[in-house]
């Protein structure tokens, strides 16, 4: 409610200033929408709020209590918190896709963050071709993730894929790829490292160049090495960036799908069943509605908590 | 004295080796996929399935004719381009006010509303619209799929935005009211216009994320509205035989982004950052 705080000084001076030619056009009406004016800026953006945040989440946690094949002359089934109970009960697939998206998620999280600062501190200096140089960078952000999906799934391929190519060459025991369960995990880190590393990279830089250059030169004065002024001058002040953007990628790495459907489907068997994969099969490939909304809210809380705990860790030590 | 200068320049010069050393290196695993795309799209498909991979060929245009010709692909260009300049003008209506009312007005509640937006997967809208769309009779439809990328437009704005419209001076637009104009006219008038180069930050990245999005056209798009990147999929799921097509599709698709990305960089990188740092 602090819009209120501007709302009125003023108000009363303008309007007698206001020339007879400018005044608003439907005079009462006019001044009053003018006085109200901070709800009419954000009442489009709360209906779309409510038409795509606040009806579904309705309409799912509803449609939770429901078995129910989404055909139109079938009416839903009511089964309470049947489908709870069967989610947390021992639904093997339902653990199995908790497990591949916190093995997914956690360690190419991990790996992009210490990727993503190191090519940052990399990059933090003058040089000729720095522009191009941090564009050619960003463009796996910026590319279609379809497209580069597929080209990497053939990259991948274990008969004549090129990384199976490189592997040879490098005189590494033969590799599956996406195509054995072991290896398709980390497979898809790489692919995701590759694609995400960048956009960390990208937003440490912006907040290592704020940094103030005066204190380095007093850590050089007093002696300390480049490495040590890195881990104790450097990563406490970028902090808060770094969670920052390690939030972001968080919340984007839970939802990741378009490529780990192209490339692997879930496959082979479930063994890259990620929980976004996995409601997806439930409610369009098997027609679960229910069942999947019930997965839907699980899903919502796992990120939520998520979100928390990283959270926690940029409050925690400040 | 003249020998530790000496040192001290070879070091200096060597450490200056090392750095663009690692540059090029870095660079040249970044760029690789991309390079691999565009690089077997001049293949044909014998020469592409070729072990160990080819790297000496006769280049071949067959595979975009094919692509360009003797598919749809045009057609489906068209919805994509329809459905991401759509749901960048209707998001745009929507979020510069909100951003606008959040930085001005401090409407914190809406700020935590579009946050949420943000974080829950794109799998959650669909299951809800779905069913619904289904009933309205939205499937398949511009409008439809312009209403579901919404969800990755309003947020994306409201974001950017509410960091630009922060950094307007407010002796600007008071300035602005004494003259007597009205609180919509400062939003419209002296507002809007000074933060333009975010606008082209938040329409560039708008843009670029609707024309990559996959999931809500693969569901809620038929055969009507289907965009590049479902109509691309699809060549790896029928037509894999004609890796050739993949290929020269998915460099099709790839395409418009990389220029854009190229033209318009360092609002391209404004962007992502401000997205980030403030998300």
């Amino acid at each position: 409610m602090a819009h209120n705080g501007s709302g009125n000084d003023g108000e009363k001076g303008a309007a007698a200033r206001r020339m007879p030619g400018e005044a608003p056009a439907a005079g009462g009406l006019g001044l009053w929408v003018d006085r109200h004016i901070s709800w009419f800026f954000v009442l489009p953006a709360v209906f779309f709020l409510a038409a795509v945040l606040a009806f579904p989440i309705v309409y799912t946690a509803g449609l939770s209590l429901f078995r129910w094949s989404g055909a139109a002359a079938t009416p839903p089934v009511w089964v309470g918190l049947g489908n709870f109970a069967d989610v947390f009960a021992g639904d093997p697939g339902f653990r199995n896709s908790l497990f591949v998206t916190a093995y997914f998620t956690g360690v190419s999280l991990l790996v992009e963050v210490a990727l993503g600062v190191g090519l940052a501190q990399l990059l933090n200096r003058e040089f000729v071709g720095k522009g191009i140089a941090r564009t050619l960078l960003i463009l796996p952000v910026a590319g279609t993730p379809v497209a580069l999906a597929l080209v990497w799934r053939h990259m991948y391929n274990p008969s004549n894929g090129i990384f199976t190519w490189f592997a040879e060459i490098l005189r590494l025991p033969p590799q599956r790829w996406l195509a054995d369960s072991i290896s398709v995990i980390p497979s898809l880190i790489l692919f995701d490292v590759w694609q995400w590393t960048p956009l960390i990279m990208l937003i440490t830089l912006a907040g290592l160049v704020s940094l103030p250059a005066d204190i380095y030169e007093a850590a050089q004065i007093d002696g300390a090495s480049p490495w040590q002024s890195f881990w104790r001058i450097t990563l406490p002040l970028v902090r808060p960036t770094i969670v920052a953007a390690a939030m972001l990628r968080f919340m984007d790495s839970v939802k990741t799908f378009d490529q780990i459907y192209v490339t692997t489907q879930g496959g082979p068997g479930i063994a890259s069943q990620t929980l976004n994969l996995y409601v997806f099969d439930q409610a369009f490939q098997y027609l679960h509605f229910g069942y999947a909304s019930a997965l839907l809210i699980v899903l919502f809380f796992v990120i939520l908590a998520g979100n928390v705990m990283l959270a926690s860790i940029r409050r925690g030590r400040e | 004295m003249m020998g530790s200068w000496m040192d001290q320049g070879r070091r200096r010069f060597g450490r200056r080796a090392f750095f663009y050393a690692a540059l090029a290196l870095v660079l040249i695993v970044f760029i690789f996929p991309f390079f691999w795309m565009a690089f077997n799209s001049f293949k044909t498909h014998e020469k592409i399935l070729e072990y160990p991979p080819a790297f000496v060929f006769a280049p071949t245009l067959d595979n975009f004719k094919n692509v360009l010709w003797q598919t749809p692909v045009l057609k489906f260009t068209w919805n994509s381009v329809v459905i991401a300049f759509g749901s960048l003008a209707v998001g745009m209506a929507l979020g510069l006010p909100a951003a606008y009312g959040i930085a001005r007005y401090g409407h914190r509640t809406l700020a935590l509303g579009i946050l949420v937006c943000r974080m829950i997967p794109g799998i959650s809208f669909l299951v809800p619209w779905f069913i619904v769309f289904r009933a309205l009779g939205l499937l398949d439809t511009y409008t439809g799929l312009v209403i579901a990328h919404l969800v990755i437009t309003v947020p994306l704005i409201t974001w950017i935005m509410i960091g630009f419209f922060e950094e307007v001076p407010v002796e600007l637009e008071e300035a602005a009211r004494i003259d007597g104009c009205s609180r919509a006219g400062v939003f419209l008038r002296i507002a809007l216009p000074l933060v333009r180069p975010g606008l082209v930050s938040a329409a560039i990245l708008a843009l670029i994320f609707t024309w990559n999005s996959f999931l809500f056209p693969l569901i809620l798009a038929g055969v009507k509205t289907k965009t590049l990147p479902v109509v691309v999929y699809s060549f790896m799921t029928f037509d894999y035989l004609d890796l050739g097509g993949v290929y020269a599709a998915s460099t099709l698709v790839t395409l418009p982004v990389v220029i854009l990305v190229l033209l318009v960089q360092r609002q391209f990188i404004r962007g992502l950052t401000l997205g980030g740092v403030k998300g």
